[in-house]
Order: C-alpha cells, then sequence, then structure tokens
C-alpha cells in the first residue's frame, strides 16, 4: 500500500514537472518566427527572411507589411490571413492546419501509426510460430542455458 | 548538318540498335530451349558492351562540340559560350536537359559494361541482369533518339556564341555533383536488375542478395556523396547561408537514399535468418522506381522548383515506364511469390530482427513523409482548386521527429543481439552511453538551451505526453520490479502507453493543436542526446570487443580495437557509418542556433554578430570576359584581433546575363561552446543609391560537422565493402554442447 501511494506521489510530480517545464510561452521573435512561415513571391522560392535578392521588391515590401501588423498588435493568424488574401494561399510555407490542409500534416502520423501496428501485429504473429522441427537426436537446452550459450557465442565471435 | 551533330546521332542511332538487340536477343536466349541459345546469349551481352562504346562516343562528340565552340548543335548553343572556361565546358554534358539524359545512358551503359564483362561469377544470374539492363537503356536510349535530342541542329544562320552555362553550375563542386548523383541514381538499376532477374529465373540460394548488396552499397555511397556534394553547393553558392530548402528536385535525390538505406538494413535479415525476403525485393524495385521518379520529377517540371528542367514532353514517356516497370515488378512478384516464401520466426520482441523491422518502418515513413510534401501541392490542386507550400516549416515539423526516434534506434539497434537480448545484456551495454548522453542533455540546459523559453502550446501538449509517458513507464517499471523482470514484459506493459501516447498526439492534431512555435530548439537538444547516445554506443562497442582483443593478444587497446575492425570489417564499418549519421545530426541541429545580420556598409563601417565584429576595408569591381564581378573585402574581428579577410562576391555573367552570388565562408574552430562555427558572408548586392555594398553575415554552429560527418560515412562504407581479414586463430576450443545456430554480430 505504502508502495502504490509512494508510485502515486512519483506520478502526479512528474506529471507536474513536465507541464510546468514545458508550459511557459512568451511572445519574443515574432517577427522572425512569422517571417519563417512565408515564401517570398518573388519566384526565387526562398523563405521570406531567407530571400537574399537585394531591391527583391516583393520581400522588402513584404517585410514592411508583416513589421505593421505586428505593429497594429494583430494576432499570428490574422496577420497570415492578411498576406493569404493579397498574395494567395501560396505564400504560406506550410499547409495551414484547416479543411483539406490538415490532410497533409495528419497522413505522415497516421502512415506511422499504421505502420507501428502493422508492425507489432507482424512481430506478435512471428513470435508465436512454432520453432521448426528439430531433427531426431537433438535437443534444445533450456533458456537460461540457451542464453549463455548465445552470450558466449557473442563474445567469441567478437574476435 | 554538322559532321558533329550527325556522328553523334549516329552513335545514338546505333547505341539504339545494339540496345534493342542486347534485350530482345538476350530474352530470346533465357526462354528458348534449344543448345544455340547460350550463343545467341553471347551475342546479346556482346552487343550490351558494344552499345557502352556507342554511348561513350556519342557523350564524346558532345563534349568535343562544346570544346570546339560549336552553335550549329541547339544543345551547344542554349548552355555553353566561347568564352567559358574548360572544366565548365566539360560540365555541359550534363548542364541541359538532353546532354544529362545523355549522362544518364552514358552511365548506365558503363555498368552495363561492368556487368557484362564480370558475367562469369553467375552466368544465367548476370545474363537475366544484362537484359533487364538492357531494357532500361532501350528506354532511355529512345528519349534520346525521338523526344530529347542531344545533337539537333539549329535553324537559320549560325550564332557567334552561345548563351551560356547556367551561373549556378559555374562553380567547381558543379563538375563533381552531378556526376556523383548520377552514378548513385544510375547505379540502384544494378540491384534492381539482379532482382529483378532472380525473381524471374527463382533463382536457388540467397547468393542473388551477396551480390546485390556491394552494388548497392557503392551505388548508395555515390548518392550518398551526390546529396551531400548538392548541399555543400547549394551552401556555398546560393547565398541563403542554408544547405537544405527542402526542394522538390532535393527530394527526390533523399527518397531513393532512404529505401537504399532501408535495404542495405533488411538485406541483413535474409543473409542471417532467410527472412524479408518479399520485403527486399519490394525495397529493391521501390528504389528503382523512385530513382526513376526524381529523373522526372527534375525532368518534367510537373512540379515547379529552383532546380527542375523546364517544362518538357518527355514527362509522358517517364510515367508511361515507370507505370510499365511497376507493372512487370508487381507481374513477376505475383508470378513467383511462392518462391520467396520464408520462415518467419522470431524468438523475442526485443532482438536485432525487431530493431530492423522499426528501422526499415521509419525509414519508409520518412520516404513517404518527403514523397507525400513533395507532391502534396498537385494533391491541393486537385482537390481544392488551388496549390498550396510545402516548405521547409512541414518538413522539418515532421522529418526531423522521425529522423530523431531513427537516431534513437541507431543507438540501440546494434546494442541488440540476434533472436533473443536479455535485460541484463542491454543494461550492461547502454548504461554508460545513456548516462553519458544525458549528461550532454543536461549540459545544453545549463549551457543556455531551454526550448521552454519561447513555447506555447507545442510543449505544453509534448510535455503532458511525455508526462503520460513517463507516468506509464513508472507504473511498468514499478510494478515489475518485485517480480521476475524480462524486456519482454517491459516492452508488452510499455506497448499501449506508447501507442496510446501516439494516439493522443495524432488527435490532439487533429484538433487544431499543433506545433505553432518553432521547435527547432527542442528538437536540437533532442538532437544533441541521442547523436551522442549513438557516439557513445559505437564507442562502446568498440571498446569492449577491443578489450576481449587486448586481453588475448597483448596488444594494447587501439591496436586492439583496430584489429577488431580488421576481422569484421563489415561490422565495425557499419558502426563507423552510424559515427557518421550522428556527426551529421550534431551539424544539422546547430542550424537551431543560428544568427544573421544584414547591413549596408561603407569604407569603415562596422557590424557585430556572435564573437565576430566585421569591418568593410573596401569594395571594388572588375570585369572579364566572362563576367563582371563585385566584392567587398572584410575584415573580420574577434576580441580586437583580425582573424581574416573575406571577399564575399556577386557576379554577373554576359553570355546568360544572370548573377551569381559567391558566399565566402570562414569555418572556425573553438571559437565558442559549438566547437566549430562559419562565419558566412553574402554580398547581396549595392545600394543604387548611395553605392555602397550590403552585407549580410551569418554565424551557423557547427554546420563543417556535416561534410566531416560525409567523411566519416564514406570512410565507413568503404571499409565494410573490404573483405574481412583472416580469422584469429582460437587456441582454446569451445566446447559445444549442443548444436544450436547461434547469430551474432552485423
Amino acid at each position: 500500500m505504502r508502495r502504490r501511494s509512494r508510485l502515486r506521489v512519483a506520478q502526479i510530480f512528474v506529471l507536474l514537472l513536465a507541464v510546468f517545464v514545458f508550459l511557459g510561452a512568451s511572445d519574443e521573435a515574432r517577427f522572425n518566427s512569422l517571417g519563417h512561415r512565408m515564401m517570398c513571391t518573388c519566384g526565387c522560392g526562398q523563405i521570406l527572411l531567407e530571400c537574399n535578392h537585394v531591391g527583391c521588391q516583393s520581400s522588402d515590401k513584404m517585410r514592411n507589411e508583416l513589421m505593421a501588423g505586428l505593429d497594429r498588435g494583430d494576432n499570428d493568424d490574422l496577420i497570415l490571413q492578411g498576406f493569404v488574401q493579397n498574395y494567395g494561399p501560396t505564400v504560406i510555407a506550410a499547409p495551414t492546419t484547416t479543411g483539406f490542409n490538415r490532410v497533409a500534416w495528419v497522413m505522415p502520423f497516421l502512415a506511422l501509426a499504421l505502420g507501428v501496428g502493422f508492425v507489432v501485429v507482424l512481430v506478435r504473429e512471428w513470435k508465436k510460430r512454432p520453432a521448426p522441427a528439430l531433427a531426431d537426436g537433438i535437443s534444445i537446452p533450456p533458456n537460461n542455458e540457451l542464453d549463455a550459450l548465445r552470450e558466449r557465442a557473442r563474445k567469441e565471435t567478437d574476435l | 548538318m554538322s559532321p558533329m551533330s550527325a556522328l553523334g546521332s549516329f552513335a545514338l542511332v546505333m547505341a539504339l540498335a545494339l540496345a534493342s538487340y542486347s534485350f530482345v536477343a538476350g530474352m530470346i536466349s533465357l526462354v528458348w530451349r534449344d543448345p544455340r541459345a547460350p550463343r545467341l546469349g553471347e551475342t546479346a551481352r556482346r552487343a550490351g558492351i558494344a552499345t557502352f562504346a556507342a554511348v561513350l562516343l556519342a557523350a564524346g562528340v558532345l563534349v568535343t562540340a562544346a570544346f570546339q565552340d560549336d552553335f550549329s548543335i541547339a544543345y551547344i548553343l542554349q548552355h555553353s559560350n566561347r568564352d567559358l572556361p574548360g572544366p565548365y565546358k566539360f560540365a555541359v554534358l550534363w548542364s541541359g536537359q538532353e546532354g544529362s539524359l545523355l549522362f544518364w545512358s552514358l552511365l548506365l551503359a558503363g555498368y552495363g559494361f561492368v556487368l557484362r564483362v564480370r558475367h562469369e561469377t553467375d552466368q544465367r544470374l548476370f545474363a537475366h541482369a544484362s537484359v533487364v539492363i538492357a531494357a532500361v537503356q532501350v528506354f532511355f536510349l529512345l528519349l534520346l533518339n525521338q523526344a530529347a535530342r542531344p545533337f539537333s541542329i539549329m535553324q537559320g544562320p549560325i550564332r557567334a556564341d552561345g548563351n551560356g552555362l547556367n551561373p549556378l553550375l559555374q562553380y567547381p563542386e558543379m563538375v563533381i555533383h552531378p556526376p556523383m548523383l548520377y552514378l548513385g541514381y544510375v547505379g540502384f538499376t544494378v540491384p534492381f536488375a539482379f532482382a529483378l532477374g532472380a525473381l524471374i529465373m527463382r533463382y536457388p540460394g540467397e547468393k542473388w542478395i551477396h551480390i546485390t548488396r556491394r552494388w548497392t552499397m557503392v551505388t548508395w555511397c555515390f548518392l550518398m556523396i551526390g546529396i551531400f556534394l548538392g548541399a555543400h553547393w547549394a551552401y556555398s553558392v546560393l547565398g541563403w547561408g542554408g544547405y537544405w530548402g527542402w526542394d522538390p528536385v532535393e527530394n527526390a535525390s533523399l527518397m531513393p537514399w532512404l529505401t537504399g538505406t532501408a535495404f542495405l538494413h533488411s538485406v541483413m535479415m535474409q543473409e542471417k535468418r532467410g527472412m524479408l525476403k518479399v520485403w527486399n525485393m519490394v525495397l529493391v524495385f521501390l528504389t528503382f522506381v523512385l530513382c526513376l521518379v526524381g529523373t522526372f520529377l527534375t525532368r518534367s517540371g510537373v512540379i515547379s522548383s529552383v532546380h527542375a528542367f523546364a517544362q518538357s514532353a518527355i514527362g509522358d514517356w517517364f510515367e508511361y515506364f515507370i507505370a510499365l516497370t511497376l507493372a512487370v515488378c508487381a507481374f513477376f512478384l505475383a508470378l513467383n511469390f511462392s518462391h520467396l516464401k520464408s520462415e518467419h520466426k522470431l524468438e523475442s520482441v526485443v532482438s536485432r530482427e525487431s530493431s530492423f523491422l522499426f528501422n526499415n518502418l521509419l525509414l519508409l515513413v520518412a520516404c513517404f513523409t518527403v514523397f507525400w510534401g513533395t507532391w502534396f501541392p498537385l494533391l491541393s490542386e486537385f482537390f481544392q482548386g488551388h496549390k498550396v507550400t510545402v516548405g521547409p516549416p512541414f518538413f522539418n515539423r515532421v522529418v526531423i521527429p522521425i529522423g530523431l526516434i531513427l537516431l534513437l534506434l541507431t543507438a540501440v539497434g546494434p546494442l541488440l543481439a540476434w533472436r533473443k537480448t536479455s535485460l541484463e545484456s542491454v543494461t550492461r551495454n547502454f548504461l554508460f552511453p545513456a548516462i553519458g548522453s544525458l549528461v550532454i542533455g543536461v549540459a545544453m540546459i545549463v549551457l543556455g538551451v531551454r526550448p521552454w523559453e519561447s513555447a506555447t502550446w507545442y510543449y505544453a501538449t509534448m510535455g503532458i505526453l511525455s508526462g503520460l509517458l513517463l507516468l506509464f513507464l513508472i507504473t511498468a517499471i514499478g510494478r515489475l520490479t518485485s517480480r521476475n523482470v524480462s524486456l519482454e514484459k517491459i516492452g508488452k506493459k510499455l506497448l499501449f502507453p506508447v501507442a496510446g501516447a501516439l494516439a493522443s498526439g495524432l488527435l490532439l492534431m487533429m484538433l487544431g493543436i499543433h506545433p505553432s512555435e518553432d521547435p527547432s530548439l527542442f528538437f536540437a537538444i533532442m538532437g544533441a542526446i541521442l547523436a551522442f547516445l549513438v557516439i557513445f554506443t559505437v564507442a562502446s562497442e568498440f571498446l569492449r570487443g577491443g578489450r576481449v582483443i587486448a586481453e588475448k593478444t597483448n596488444q594494447n587497446i587501439l591496436g586492439a580495437m583496430l584489429h577488431l575492425y580488421h576481422r569484421n570489417m563489415r561490422r565495425y564499418g557499419g558502426y563507423v557509418v552510424h559515427f557518421g549519421v550522428a556527426l551529421v545530426a550534431i551539424g544539422i541541429l546547430g542550424g537551431a542556433f543560428n544568427k544573421d545580420v544584414e547591413k549596408e556598409m561603407g569604407f569603415g563601417d562596422q557590424v557585430t554578430l556572435g564573437p565576430y565584429t566585421l569591418v568593410c576595408q573596401s569594395y571594388t569591381q572588375e570585369s572579364n570576359p566572362n563576367f563582371d564581378n563585385e566584392w567587398a573585402i572584410i575584415n573580420v574581428f574577434r576580441r580586437g584581433k583580425q582573424v581574416t579577410t573575406l571577399y564575399p562576391e556577386r557576379r554577373f555573367y554576359h553570355a546568360s546575363g544572370q548573377p551569381q552570388t559567391l558566399p565566402r565562408i570562414y569555418p572556425s574552430v573553438r571559437e565558442d561552446m559549438f566547437l566549430v562555427t562559419d562565419l558566412y558572408l553574402v554580398y547581396e548586392g549595392r545600394n543604387e543609391t548611395t553605392g555602397r555594398p550590403i552585407i549580410k553575415a551569418h554565424l551557423n554552429p557547427l554546420v563543417p560537422w556535416i561534410w566531416v560527418g560525409l567523411i566519416v560515412m564514406v570512410f565507413g562504407t568503404i571499409t565494410a565493402l573490404i573483405p574481412n581479414a583472416a580469422p584469429a586463430r582460437v587456441t582454446v576450443p569451445a566446447r559445444v554442447e549442443s548444436p544450436v545456430h547461434v547469430g551474432a554480430g552485423d
């Protein structure tokens, strides 16, 4: 009983610690963050803040617009929405998480989850299969002896 | 028609005729039950060899035409000019669509030549592989003779000078990068040919897999060098301070490399345990198809990319050929499926076999993600009526987490034994590397790498998920500590919590709680921990084996480790590759700490970036027949002492009328906590009003580790290809009490 309660305390402590450690947001570097979430529209194919064309009218203008949006106190979504209205949906460097675009984000993780599930099922199936039949006169030693033999073989084949 | 054009065209027609003969005659000789069949097969083999001579002649003619400034040939007019330096005239061969397809054919013919000359190894298998290669050759030669002719003639009067080579390609690495990449792309045809040949002939035994593995390693290594050279070129020429932009063409080269890596791991399951025969076949097929898809992406213009050539009709040809290849592979897989049946029996979930299964899964998911992100704009256009951009933010968020799990497996996998691993063994082998890597993580936090300082929902979500995982972990371990503990039991206990956490993560993302902030610091700290875990596990494997050798042979530990390496080149070469992967990961995670500054700089103006003060000493301009250039002279000071002078430059090429940026890089050692940092200066141009240069300076920590990592990986791959030294004499014979087959190593 005491053991279980100690375990519960440890669990609660870990959960609180994790939430505390990972929370604590700040709005610093929003310009940098938003500027890296948009593309320059001059055709260079670069992230807005990485476009290095001197006199590139697109990126200079867009940076100014971004700065103006931040100065107005607009939130991130509003700023991005404004850019989409002005420059079209391709201005956002990654698919949004709304509507059909959500599929872009979900599919890789879905593939991973399905793949993990498939491999787990496969491994379980393969593990359930009976061992190949042994020839007459051959016997397999018990597990601990077998492990010892494996360990020995491993050490010796390291040579 | 000019004589050069006529000779080149004739060589290509001859090459097509020879390849076609090699394919048809080779195929007939394999199915014809007649005593004359072997002779016919020999003529097919020789025709295949002769194809190489014909394609080599065609390529030689094109290069000669470039050197002779034969602007009657349209390709030379479009991709060369009189003042182009010699080495770049050679590079004209692969600078345009027609030439690069000719280069593809040349390399394929070269690989075919080597394969056909070495046919004595296994005549029947090599004959099948030769037919498959001939079929691929016919496709590319048909393209060159019909849709993308490199020797087309310009109509009207011959122009005095050509349009010139793309300025971005006028860089020394561009003379090496495409050939390496192509050696990789084209080289995967050989494993494909062996795999399909072995499947068609129902090849008995695993010999084909041994042959294929070596070819795959060579090809994989070339592709890897090509990818990294491309990244280094982008870093050195494009001037945006990065090396990987997740451009569709970059992605196209990464995909076959990922599946090739999966194959190089899973093939060991077939060699050691006779497992995954179908899967290995599928991986080889998939890798080849992805090479074709990559070439299709680059050539068709179906997806916009800074690398892609203009949209052209050859996209249709590739679509048909890819469909045909898939159909042929599927047909023979279905036909001979029974031949590939293998006894899949796992003794334990915690074993090398399981780690390879998960390694393959992660590599395939990474490949799928890259494929998905590359093609999603088209999918979006189809379903939503407009394209969306799938750029670095998407790939960094999705691929990097998968890469981190792969790093974990890279560390853990080699410590697991074939068939079954005991808890004691894992604890013994893993304890010190795990402690060492956690110390690195804590040290990073102490030094100021604190991801939670700039995060919102993302880290809250991650925190809750991590907390839940730890909760279950504590519960599982707590419940097991008083009982008979085994890894299997722990694995079983963790299965559902881990699956639950993944499902919760997925659900949260679907509900719109997603990473909205930059997670790069979080990835960096995790990446560092895992990369060092890999390094420590590799080191511990060397030390453990070295100690055994040292005890038996009375050598010092370094000599013993060298001895160990020589005794099992493949295994320890693989570990060295893993070490290289860890170094590359360290180089990549440095991106989280990048800084930059941009300033218009007149004489004597200065700007500070990190520990450096940059002072503009002067700026000037020059002109030569090939280009005009402007550059600045920037003195770099650190703690008041001048450490170097850099000359960032911008060129303007006369023939093509295009500009090019040439950044200058100062890689410094032991400047700060990162050990190695690149100071990267870009001359962005001049302010038209003031005439003064605008300089952008980047501070890119750890980037040089990427290039060091590549060298280590190449070294590891080469050594893994070298046969082992002679077996050591065991002076004390082992008394084996039971004839149980026990696998070890690799």
